[in-house]
C-alpha cells in the first residue's frame, strides 16, 4: 500500500514540475563562436518547416557538411508540418530546440524573451540583408537565409495567346490583360487558392510595391484610414476585389487546392497567381513533372501606381538561438554556417541574405526590364503589429482577404467600399488604444 | 419468438445469492472443509479503508483532473487577462473580456450558423431513430447495414473533411450523381453562402447518424420482447408499436440524444474547420475563439468566449432537464 502513496506522490511531482512556467532569465550575452572549429562542441537540435527537405535527406547532408568543418558538434533536425502552429505552443516551455526559425507571427518587440542576441544591429547590417527585420534595441536576434522578391507567377504562354505581350505597368492594366484572357477562354485568368488561404495573405507581401515607397508599411502605424486610395493596402486589395468582381478568377474558390493549382498553371489552365519569387521553382517542376514547358513559367512585378515598376525584397524565415539553449556557442556556428558556406540560398533560388551574393537565374529578367528592387523599412513593425491584431484583421493571416474575396463575387453582403470603411473603422479604433 | 428474443435469449437475469445469504453460505462451506481458520486469518488481516474504491479511481481521476478541470480552472484565470499566448506576463483586466464579448453583438451573430447545425441535428436524431427501428426487427442483412450506417463515424475527421471537398466540387461527385438522377445545373454547395452551412451540416449528419443508430439500437434491444408480442397479438402494426412501445421505452436515450445535439450544434468545430476555415460565412463560435486567441492574439477574449461557451451549454441542458425530468421507465 505504501508504495502505492510513493507512486501517486512521484506522479504529482511530475505534473508539477511539468506545469512549472518559464520564468527563469537565460544567457542574454551575445554567443560568439571559438575561432577554432574544432574546439566547439555539443550536440544541437534545429526545428525546420521544410518537412519536405528533411524526408528527402537534403538536411542531412547540410548537417553531414557541417560535421566536416565542426568534427565535435552534432546536429538533429526536429521537422514540424504546421510550424506556425507548433512552435508557438512549444515556446511556452524552454524546450524549443536550438537553432530555430522565428515563427513569422510573433511580435518582434517578444523576440528578447525567447532569443539570444546574435550581434549588433550597427555590425551584422553591413554582412546580411535584412537584419531590421528582427532588430529590437540595436541588437539582432535572427538572420534570414535567403530572401524572395514578390509578385505574379504567370504562364507566358497562355498570356501571350491571348494577346498579352508586355507586363501590365498599373493596375486597371492587369485587369484588361485578364480579360483578354478571360476573352481568349483556353485558361481561368487568376487562381486565388482561396481554401488553402496562405496564398492571399501573400498579398500583403506587396505593400511598398505599387507605390516604390519602402516606408508604406511603417507609413500604416501612423495612416488612420489605410484602405483609402493612394495607400498601397487599398491598391493591392482594390486589385483583388476587381480581379474577383469582374469573375476573371476560378469559379468556386472554396474548393481549390494548392498542389493541383501548380499543375493548373503549369498545364495553361491558371494564367496567373500572386506569390513569392519562390514559387517559380515550384512550378517549373511541376511543369516538367506534367509534360509542359517549364520555360513558360514567367514572373511578373506587382503592377505599379507610378510608373516604374518595383517589387520588394523580403527574407523568408529568419533563423535565431533559443535563449534557454546549453549550446550557445554551437548552435551560433551552424547559423553562420548554414547562411554562409551552405549554399543553401542558391539551391533554392533564393536572394541570399550575406550582401554582395548573386541574384538567382530566375530573377534575370527582373533586372533586364529594370525593375526597381526594394527593401521594406521596418522601424515600426511592432507598432503596426500591434494595431492589426488589435483590430482583429491580422493581414498576415488569409481570413479578412478571403471575406474580401466573399464580397466581390457576391457570396457576403456588402461591397468594396463598405468593406475598406469596415477595415478603416477597425484600424482606427485599434490605433487609439495602442496609442 | 421474434429475432429480438432470438440475439437476446429469454432476457432472464441469472439466478444470483442474495447478499445476505452469503457470508453465512461461505462460513458454512469453510468448516465443512476444516479450513476455517484460514478463512479467519484472512477476514482478520484484511481492512475495509473508506479510501479503497477511490484507489481504483486514482488513474482515471487523475487523468479527468489533469487533463479537464486543470485546463478549465487556467482558461477561466486567463479570461481575466490580456495575455497574449505567449509573452510572459499577464495583467489582470477583471471583467473587461467579457464586458467586451458582450458590448459587441457581431461576435453572437455566428450563433445563427449553429441554426441549420441544430435542424440538421433534429433530421439526424429522426433518421437515426427511423433506421433503429427498422434494424431492431427482423430485416435482410441487418448487421451489414449496421456496419454500413456506422462506419463513418469510425472515419477520421480530417479525411472526412478532405473527401467531402471533392463530393461538394463543382463538376463534383455530387454533381453527377444529381445529373444521372435528371438534376442538372451548377450548384457551388460550398461557395453559395446559402448553401454551405446546409452542405457542412449534411456531412455532419452522414457522420454522426451512426452514432445515434447505435445508442437507440442499445436501448431499443432493452425492450422486453414479449411486449411486441403482446401488441401484435392485439392487432398493433409497426408504428403503433413504435409509438408507443418503442418511442416510450428509449425516452431517457432520446433526451439525452436531444442534449448532445443541441451542445453538439453549439460547438460545432471540427468539420467546418476543415473544410472552409469558417470562410464564407461558416464560422462557428469555436471557430471565432480559435481566431480570437491564434490569430488576434487576444487568449484573455478567447479564453472568455470559451468560457461564456460553456456555461451556455451547462445552462441549455439544465433548462433542458427541467422540460424534460429524467424518469425511470418501467416496461413489462
Amino acid at each position: 500500500m505504501r508504495r502505492g502513496w510513493v507512486a501517486v506522490a512521484a506522479a504529482t511531482t511530475v505534473v508539477l514540475t511539468a506545469c512549472s512556467s518559464n520564468g527563469g532569465d537565460g544567457a542574454s550575452s551575445v554567443p560568439t563562436v571559438n575561432a577554432d572549429p574544432a574546439k566547439v562542441s555539443g550536440s544541437i537540435t534545429v526545428l525546420t518547416n521544410r518537412t519536405d527537405q528533411l524526408g528527402e535527406g537534403i538536411l542531412d547532408k547540410y548537417a553531414a557538411e557541417f560535421k566536416k568543418v565542426y568534427p565535435n558538434v552534432k546536429v538533429k533536425f526536429e521537422g514540424m508540418k504546421d510550424y506556425e502552429g507548433e512552435v508557438k505552443i512549444r515556446m511556452n516551455t524552454e524546450n524549443y530546440g536550438d537553432v530555430l526559425p522565428i515563427p513569422s507571427d510573433l511580435s518582434i518587440a517578444q523576440f528578447p524573451h525567447f532569443f539570444s542576441p546574435l550581434g549588433e544591429a550597427a555590425e551584422l547590417s553591413k554582412q546580411y540583408q535584412w537584419t531590421d527585420y528582427s532588430t529590437v534595441a540595436g541588437k539582432v536576434y535572427g538572420i534570414a537565409n535567403y530572401g524572395t522578391v514578390t509578385g505574379f507567377v504567370y504562364n507566358k504562354k497562355v498570356w501571350a495567346d491571348a494577346g498579352v505581350t508586355e507586363w501590365p505597368k498599373t493596375p486597371e492594366e492587369f485587369v484588361t490583360a485578364l480579360k483578354a484572357l478571360k476573352a481568349k477562354g483556353a485558361a481561368t485568368p487568376y487562381y486565388t487558392n482561396y481554401h488553402d488561404g496562405w496564398p492571399l495573405r501573400q498579398w500583403t507581401d506587396a505593400v511598398s510595391s505599387p507605390s516604390c515607397d519602402p516606408g508604406a508599411k511603417d507609413a500604416m502605424a501612423t495612416t488612420p484610414l489605410p484602405w483609402t486610395g493612394g495607400n498601397d493596402i487599398f491598391t493591392i486589395d482594390s486589385l483583388l476585389y476587381s480581379v474577383v468582381h469582374e469573375k476573371l478568377s476560378e469559379e468556386d474558390p472554396t474548393t481549390t487546392n494548392w498542389d493541383n493549382s501548380k499543375v493548373l498553371l503549369a498545364t495553361g489552365k491558371v494564367g496567373s497567381m500572386y506569390l513569392g519569387s519562390w514559387s517559380i521553382a515550384q512550378v517549373r517542376d511541376a511543369a516538367s513533372k506534367a509534360g509542359a514547358n517549364p520555360d513558360d513559367i514567367g514572373y511578373m512585378p506587382f503592377p505599379s501606381t507610378t510608373g516604374t515598376p518595383c517589387t520588394v525584397l523580403q527574407p523568408d524565415y529568419k533563423y535565431a538561438i533559443n535563449k534557454h539553449s546549453k549550446n550557445q556557442e554551437a548552435a551560433r556556428a551552424w547559423i553562420d554556417w548554414f547562411v554562409n558556406k551552405s549554399g543553401a540560398a542558391q539551391n533554392e533560388q533564393g536572394i541570399s541574405s550575406v550582401k554582395g551574393t548573386e541574384l538567382p537565374s530566375a530573377l534575370k529578367p527582373f533586372i533586364e526590364k529594370g525593375v526597381r528592387m526594394i527593401s521594406q523599412n521596418q522601424e515600426k513593425l511592432a507598432a503596426v503589429k500591434k494595431i492589426d491584431k488589435g483590430a482583429e484583421i491580422n493581414l498576415d493571416a488569409p481570413d479578412y482577404r478571403q471575406k474580401l474575396v466573399d464580397i466581390a463575387r457576391g457570396a457576403a453582403a456588402g461591397d468594396q467600399k463598405s468593406y475598406f470603411a469596415e477595415l478603416n473603422k477597425k484600424w482606427s479604433e485599434s490605433q487609439k488604444t495602442v496609442g | 419468438m421474434t429475432a429480438l428474443q432470438r440475439d437476446r435469449g429469454t432476457g432472464k437475469p441469472p439466478a444470483r445469492t442474495t447478499l445476505a445469504a452469503a457470508p453465512a453460505d461461505r462460513g458454512r462451506v469453510a468448516r465443512r472443509k476444516g479450513v476455517r481458520d484460514r478463512v479467519a486469518r484472512r477476514e482478520g488481516v484484511r481492512r475495509h479503508w473508506w479510501f479503497t474504491p477511490w484507489l481504483y479511481l486514482l488513474v482515471p481521476l487523475g487523468l479527468l483532473v489533469t487533463f479537464t478541470y486543470l485546463p478549465i480552472g487556467d482558461m477561466i484565470g486567463y479570461s481575466f487577462t490580456d495575455w497574449d499566448g505567449i509573452s510572459p506576463e499577464k495583467n489582470n483586466v477583471g471583467f473587461e473580456n467579457y464586458t467586451d464579448l458582450f458590448t459587441r453583438p457581431e461576435l453572437f451573430k455566428v450563433f445563427l450558423v449553429s441554426g441549420v447545425y441544430l435542424i440538421a441535428a433534429v433530421v439526424q436524431i429522426c433518421l437515426a431513430l427511423y433506421f433503429a427501428t427498422v434494424l431492431s426487427f427482423d430485416t435482410r442483412f441487418r448487421n451489414f447495414f449496421k456496419g454500413i450506417l456506422f462506419f463513418p463515424y469510425l472515419i477520421n475527421g480530417v479525411a472526412i473533411g478532405f473527401v467531402f471537398l471533392y463530393f461538394f466540387r463543382p463538376h463534383g461527385t455530387l454533381d453527377s450523381l444529381l445529373a444521372l438522377l435528371g438534376v442538372h445545373g451548377e450548384h457551388l454547395w460550398m461557395g453559395d453562402p446559402d448553401l454551405v452551412n446546409a452542405s457542412l451540416a449534411g456531412v455532419s449528419v452522414w457522420r454522426y447518424t451512426g452514432l445515434n443508430l447505435v445508442l437507440f439500437l442499445g436501448a431499443i434491444q432493452s425492450i422486453p420482447p414479449h411486449l411486441y408480442e403482446a401488441a401484435a397479438l392485439d392487432g398493433a402494426n409497426r408504428w403503433q408499436q413504435f409509438r408507443h412501445i418503442i418511442a416510450p421505452g428509449i425516452k431517457p436515450v432520446i433526451s439525452l440524444s436531444a442534449i448532445l445535439a443541441v451542445s453538439g450544434s453549439l460547438a460545432v468545430f471540427e468539420i467546418p474547420y476543415i473544410m472552409t476555415g469558417g470562410a464564407n460565412g461558416s464560422q462557428t463560435f469555436v471557430i471565432q475563439s480559435i481566431n480570437m486567441a491564434f490569430k488576434f492574439d487576444k487568449y484573455g477574449l478567447a479564453s472568455a468566449s470559451a468560457v461564456v461557451l460553456l456555461v451556455l451549454i451547462l445552462l441549455v441542458t439544465w433548462i433542458q432537464r427541467r422540460l424534460v425530468p429524467e424518469e425511470r421507465v418501467e416496461l413489462s
